[in-house]
């Protein structure tokens, strides 16, 4: 309904633009994203098309065309056509895989378009013009040092990962190097896929499993909530700290509102596709130069900045 | 081999049956003595509720999906519709509960129910009118179910209302007597089932048609029917175990229930029921389904498994499983 509407709203802006400017004119910045499968996906496709329709409104010389694909492949074929079919002045993309998107994306540069790379970074990074991610190891030390800072320096913690990939590790490993020196002992990690069930699961087995726990971490939010529905059904009091990441507002809300067990968070924010459109769009309606990589930080999320984190409408 | 199962069964009655039937209850013992052994943990009344508890969901679709393939089919599509259920009943009721309160919690199970039957129908009718192949048919289905629950969703999460969210908990979380409610369903969804699949002609001649078709079309049996009805049954399941689910993370998400089809005829086979039909056994699949869910739960009780082979050593669990119960039943 929503996304019907953005288009809707997209195709007027633009039909209301080509009135003023002619079409020749306009700069076509395409936008190819993952389709929303799970909710960090779900939060890309909400601000990616935010960003196209505000954009579309401030800057009538510009038009944002946004594409989701649900495979590496169907994404690789849907920039194709995109090339294909329309002049593109930019290409936003954020990869469903760094091997499979890397040549097709060089074509698209050989052709003259502006590359933005959004999160995970291709094979070849001489391809793009501007580099936007998030800090996955920020997102693990920065959670590992709030809990060694909480918990004096010691304690007990079982961790919860995702699915096997580049950026599970690293977050594991930021984690792994935050507790590095104080007497914070793993007791276990394990896989359960960002997936709230099998998280739900995991916590109800690592609490059969060990009578003392200090603190849980979970490195994604919706594994945080089955966390949560776990320790609540077990009744046990001793947990003082469940956390997780990305940055879900259900999650941002509990911070917002001084939750005990859950006051922080760190974000790994799907609006990184949002900064990444609206600096392509500065780049041909500001002439402002933005060749270059930008790292966005994973500071703590508290009571006091969770504003700043909070999408109410955005399904993540 | 086929027309055995169809075939009068009281000659064979007695005690191979008897004894086919216990594979996968021995399965289940010889598991619960090892996982006593590893961790002594593993048999604590907190531990065997838990993971009882959320065997339910499995069990209860794989009571229906029991009746398909014991019938000659396949659902591969009961993961989705769980979803897709799931999105529509949690919808349902926050669009009522603002005027009707929680009344709200039983008219969107009677939603779900209606769903699910009618998810089931779809299936039936597409493999038995449409003469397509199960397995194509519900992989169909299976892509439409959750597409449907994930553009229901955003691609993010519909959560159940705040003011029905603690009227509904007890439903997963709440015990009559100590034993949990979801236990007590999958308990009741068996016996009713193990009634029809047992004792009704309908139970006989589901077996029949699975077991051979033509003769079960010879003898005057409705295939289309029959088969058509244990997709309808199927869907019913599903749907109970979508309102057993519900309560227990009050949300539906693009990847509830992912999977969940291989659990579920992973159970039924190592319940005792044939994959290409003609034998089922509605015992022997909640057995399955409980014996899945102690293996996930060993392989997080025990620590000689690197978190890294998890899915290799359950693998290997369940084909051992499987030829405790082959050899029990020679």
């Amino acid at each position: 309904m929503l996304r019907n509407a953005l288009i809707a709203a997209g195709v007027t802006a633009s039909l209301l633009a080509a009135g003023t400017a002619s079409a020749a004119e306009k700069k076509i910045i395409a936008v190819s994203i993952p389709a929303a499968d799970h909710g960090w996906t779900a939060g890309v496709v909400y601000h990616a098309n935010a960003a196209a329709k505000e954009i579309a409104k401030a800057f009538p010389g510009l038009e944002v065309i946004v594409k989701t694909s649900p495979s590496a492949s169907a994404q690789v074929s849907a920039i194709e056509d995109l090339s294909a079919t329309r002049k593109m002045d930019a290409l936003v993309i954020l990869p469903h895989s760094s091997e499979e998107l890397t040549t097709p994306v060089k074509t698209i540069k050989e052709k003259g378009a502006f590359i933005t790379v959004v999160d995970r970074g291709l094979n070849d990074p001489t391809i793009q013009d501007l580099y936007v991610a998030g800090d996955n190891i920020a997102v693990g030390f920065n959670t590992a040092k709030f809990l060694v800072e909480q918990l004096g320096g010691k304690g007990n913690l079982v961790v919860l990962r995702g699915i096997p990939t580049v950026i599970d590790d690293e977050r594991i490993k930021g984690f792994q190097d935050g507790i590095k020196g104080s007497d914070l002992k793993v007791l276990d990690i394990q896989y359960a896929n960002w997936n709230s069930d099998e998280a739900f699961k995991l916590m109800q087995d690592y609490l059969a499993k060990y009578p003392q726990i200090d603190a849980v971490w979970a490195n994604d939010d919706d594994m945080l909530l089955g966390v949560l529905e776990a320790i609540k059904q077990s009744g046990r009091k001793e947990i003082k700290f469940a956390l997780g990441g990305n940055g879900m507002k259900e999650i941002i809300e509990k911070v917002k509102a001084g939750d005990a067990m859950t006051p922080v968070e760190t974000p790994y924010p799907p609006s990184m596709i949002k900064t990444a459109i609206y600096l392509t769009a500065a780049h041909f309606a500001g002439h402002a130069p933005v060749r270059g990589s930008l790292k966005l930080d994973a500071p703590l999320i508290t009571k006091e900045n969770a504003e700043e984190y909070y999408f109410p409408d955005s399904p993540f | 081999m086929a027309d055995v199962a169809a075939a009068p069964p009281r000659a064979s009655q007695g005690w191979s049956i008897g004894w086919g039937d216990a594979g996968p209850f021995l399965a289940l013992i010889a598991l619960v003595a090892i996982g006593f052994l590893i961790n002594p943990d593993f048999l604590s009344a907190n531990n065997i509720a838990n993971v009882v508890t959320r065997s339910a969901f499995i069990a209860i679709i794989a009571i229906g999906a029991t009746f398909v393939i014991s019938s000659g089919g396949l659902d591969l599509s009961v993961g989705s519709m769980a979803a897709f259920i799931t999105g529509v009943m949690i919808l349902f009721m926050n669009w009522v509960a603002p005027n009707v309160g929680t009344a709200a919690i039983p008219l969107g199970m009677a939603v779900a129910l209606v769903t699910g039957i009618a998810c089931g129908l779809l299936n039936g009718t597409i493999v038995t009118l449409g003469r397509i192949e199960p397995f194509i048919a519900t992989l169909g289905t299976m892509g439409i179910f959750r597409a449907l629950i994930t553009y229901m969703t955003d691609g993010g999460t519909v959560a159940i209302d705040r003011s029905l969210r603690d009227a509904y908990r007890p439903v997963y979380f709440g015990d009559v007597l100590g034993v949990p409610i979801p236990i007590l369903v999958s308990l009741a969804v068996a016996l009713v089932a193990a009634y029809v699949l047992y004792r009704t002609r309908f139970g006989r001649r589901c077996v029949a048609v699975g077991a051979n078709e033509d003769v079960a079309r010879y003898s005057g049996i409705s295939v289309t029917r029959v088969r058509t009805m244990a997709y309808v049954i199927q869907g019913a399941c599903v749907a109970i175990a979508a309102i057993c689910y519900v309560p227990r993370l009050g949300a539906a998400t693009p990847t509830t229930g992912l999977l969940w089809e291989l659990q579920v005829i992973t159970a039924v086979v190592i319940g005792g029921t044939a994959l290409r039909g003609g034998r089922g056994r509605v015992w022997g699949t909640v057995a399955g389904a409980v014996i899945l869910e102690f293996i996930a739960n060993l392989m997080v009780l025990s620590d000689f498994v690197s978190e890294y082979l998890v899915a290799a050593v359950q693998g290997v669990i369940i084909i051992i499983a499987m030829l405790i119960q082959r050899m029990s039943k020679r």
